[in-house]
């Protein structure tokens, strides 16, 4: 006896309460063939190569201290600026990365997406996988320029055992990218506009988040809309998860967990909906 | 055991919005919106209009499908034909689960893999390799199915010495011959290709052919194929479905389901009777009909010929005075105009009488095997040839077309690739071995 043929239906509407994880892990070779795609890609024909990954993060680190350091004074918890900064921007520039990736899955894969079915998530989530060398590549500078500061007396650099949750801090980050990208994804492909707030709103997002300032450094009146910002614990944990300096803040942990979540169960959610007809509409 | 279909379409539509998709929908979102919360039906669905170009839309809904409904077989070769716009790739999209329909449900039992664009997916920078696995996982193969069958693609493809090589750097034969490989050997229940054919060599044509009738026959898969090349339609598929305007025409067997959609573009005329006032003649003489059909009489209503069976060429004159002798003379031209052939009547027996008043009967046959594939006009000519004279004439009234139906019996035999020559005759080839 044959075994049973896996029973297609091709109907009109999905419901609305369909995740599509399911069919992601049917395609789990895709997506790692997918990382590779983008990993190998990248490098392919450029001159500098990955060394891209080295120069952008070290000049804006170092604009960072001349400007908002020498220039505009802002303190740093007594660290040294440059490492200050790249500990934020290490986070900050990974989820950036998702979250701009992420956002434009439906226009950048249209070609694709038109010719062929596989699960479209297999895509973003792909991204955010590919998107973790270069974060390591990227943290690797963090741990030199620690290195370095530490050595030269600048700062006492005592990681501890709170260095044990910095994975779970990249995966959430990770997470809050690919549910904010794939929200706005579905969106951009009938309001196109929104993929220009999203150029802009990316940059601006940054100075609503303790990248380049420490949390205690807030005017008191102005605190709680960083607060509100759910990237906001994850940089400032990862910092002092990273540095070994200042406490953790559960409670902004445990609120970017949920928001992370909420947005991931709606951004797929409406993801599965959109991916079903964008091509009548892209 | 009842076998269920591996493809079943049922009242399937897709209505498409025509024009700039904009503000202007987000304006129609919202009315749709408030009509389903009131009324429970969308408004604009009702408005959509039939997709035929030739008429100008009044309407920015239109449905590129309507209703289409037809099943597949295990095992089948589906073949789909239509005109340009009639919604053969709507259906193949939808099929592919590319777009949803508006309207309908399909059901498909088995893994599909579709071609509906050749090299889908492959990225320029990875090898031949690396894009294998890469088209293979996009197709829904898993790793170690691709790794079992990675050997058999790159010969199939012929393109053992670049696996190595960034598929920017392969020519488009070759790039066409991988995208085809992986998805044949996907060993998919269903396979979807669109018109992927037309881009390869005649050789590499033949083999994809050949491919297609082995998974069919072979492993009992479902082919559903789109093309234009309606001699490859006839040799490959077991049933097809004529699409127009959005809507199924006929499904059938290949043979009477192809000639009945060319004739919907070919005007073909097998009989011709003409009335007194304009009759071809002059006073004397008037021509009063013309027909072409089968030697047992038989006419095939499409106006197509079996390019392997005589046919014959029927006239008939009146003579209303007595008249010396004359003859009776054919040209025969393709749909170029070439003339390919006249014919005099040399060997009759009324040709060099003297005609009484009377109705007479002429008849010629045009051998079997002759004519190629295509469409043809007949000329009759009633004249005299010392001093050369015309009494009457017709010319190019009959019109019809050849087609080889694939019987094997044709100078074709199984060969289901373009054809050139003016003539097909079937010619008797001979051969010996003589020892060294």
């Amino acid at each position: 006896m044959k075994q049973e043929l896996p029973v297609t239906h091709i109907r009109p509407q999905k419901s609305w309460f369909e995740l599509g994880w399911g069919d992601v892990w049917q395609y789990r070779d895709l997506v790692a063939i997918f990382v590779r795609r983008d990993i190998v890609a990248t490098y392919k024909q450029t001159v500098l190569g990955p060394l891209w990954y080295f120069i952008s993060p070290i000049l804006t680190t170092f604009i960072f201290t001349f400007v908002f350091g020498s220039v505009a004074k802002i303190p740093t918890s007594n660290i040294p600026g440059p490492v200050f900064y790249l500990s934020g921007l290490t986070l900050w520039n990974y989820f950036q990365s998702c979250f701009t990736g992420a956002s434009s899955t439906f226009t950048a894969n249209a070609a694709l997406f038109g010719k062929v079915y596989f699960p479209r998530l297999a895509s973003p989530l792909a991204l955010v996988i590919s998107n973790l060398v270069k974060f390591a590549i990227q943290f690797s500078i963090l741990v030199a320029f620690s290195l370095i500061y530490h050595a030269k007396g600048a700062f006492v650099w005592s990681p501890g055992f709170k260095m044990l949750l910095l994975p779970m801090l990249v995966a959430l980050m990770a997470l809050l990218g690919l549910g904010a990208g794939i929200f706005i994804s579905s969106l951009t492909t009938k309001y196109r506009d929104l993929a220009i707030l999203v150029s802009f709103g990316t940059g601006l997002l940054m100075y609503i988040t303790p990248v380049i300032y420490p949390m205690e450094a807030l005017p008191i009146q102005g605190a709680w809309i960083i607060g509100l910002n759910p990237i906001s614990p994850l940089v400032e944990s990862f910092r002092t998860c990273f540095l070994g300096v200042g406490d953790l803040s559960w409670g902004g942990l445990a609120y970017s967990a949920c928001f992370t979540l909420a947005l991931l169960v709606m951004g797929s959610l409406l993801f599965n909906r959109t991916e079903k007809s964008f091509m009548d509409t892209v | 055991m009842h076998m269920k279909p591996a493809i079943e379409v049922k009242e399937v539509s897709k209505m498409y919005r025509l024009g700039q998709v904009g503000s202007a929908t987000l304006k129609d979102d919202l009315v749709r919106g408030w009509h389903r919360l009131t009324k429970g039906k969308d408004p604009f669905t009702a408005q959509g209009q039939e997709n035929d170009r030739s008429s100008a839309a009044l309407n920015p809904y239109v449905w590129a499908l309507k209703d289409i409904n037809f099943e597949v077989m295990p095992g089948e070769v589906m073949g789909i034909i239509g005109k340009n716009g009639a919604g053969k790739s709507t259906l193949l999209k939808i099929l592919s689960r590319v777009t949803t329909p508006s309207v309908g449900e399909v059901v498909l039992r088995g893994r599909v893999s579709s071609l509906l664009e050749v090299g889908t997916g492959f990225h320029p920078e990875l090898t031949g390799r690396e894009n294998i696995y890469l088209n293979g996982a996009i197709l829904g193969m898993r790793r170690v199915e691709i790794q079992k069958k990675f050997d058999e693609i790159v010969a199939f493809a012929g393109v053992e010495k670049y696996v190595n090589t960034p598929v920017k750097r392969y020519s488009s034969g070759m790039y066409v011959r991988l995208a085809f490989a992986v998805a044949a050997h996907l060993e998919p229940e269903i396979l979807i290709v669109d018109e992927v054919l037309a881009v390869g060599d005649a050789e590499f044509q033949k083999k994809c052919l050949g491919k297609m009738k082995a998974v069919s026959q072979e492993d009992g898969r479902t082919v559903l194929f789109v093309s234009h090349n309606m001699t490859a339609i006839r040799q490959l598929c077991s049933r097809c479905v004529v699409l127009k305007n959005g809507t199924v025409q006929t499904v059938g067997e290949p043979n009477a389901t192809i000639n009945t959609y060319l004739t919907t573009f070919d005007k073909h005329l097998l009989e011709k009777d003409w009335e007194e006032q304009n009759a071809p003649g002059n006073e004397s003489l008037k021509l009063r009909s013309m027909t072409l059909c089968y030697a047992d009489g038989e006419r095939p209503t499409t106006g197509m010929f079996e390019i392997t069976r005589d046919l014959v060429l029927r006239a008939r004159y009146e003579v209303k005075e007595p008249m010396g002798p004359f003859t009776h003379g054919l040209s025969l031209f393709n749909e170029e105009e070439v003339n390919l052939f006249n014919s005099h009547d040399v060997t009759s027996s009324l040709r060099n009488e003297e005609r009484k008043p009377a109705i007479y009967t002429i008849e010629a046959v045009i051998p079997g095997n002759l004519l190629s594939e295509g469409k043809f006009s007949i000329s009759l000519t009633l004249f005299k040839k010392t001093p050369f004279e015309i009494f009457a004439q017709a010319e190019k009234v009959i019109q019809f077309s050849v087609v080889d139906e694939m019987t094997g019996r044709s100078a074709r035999g199984d060969y289901a690739q373009g054809w050139p020559g003016m003539v097909r005759p079937l010619l008797q080839w001979s051969s010996k071995k003589d020892s060294l």
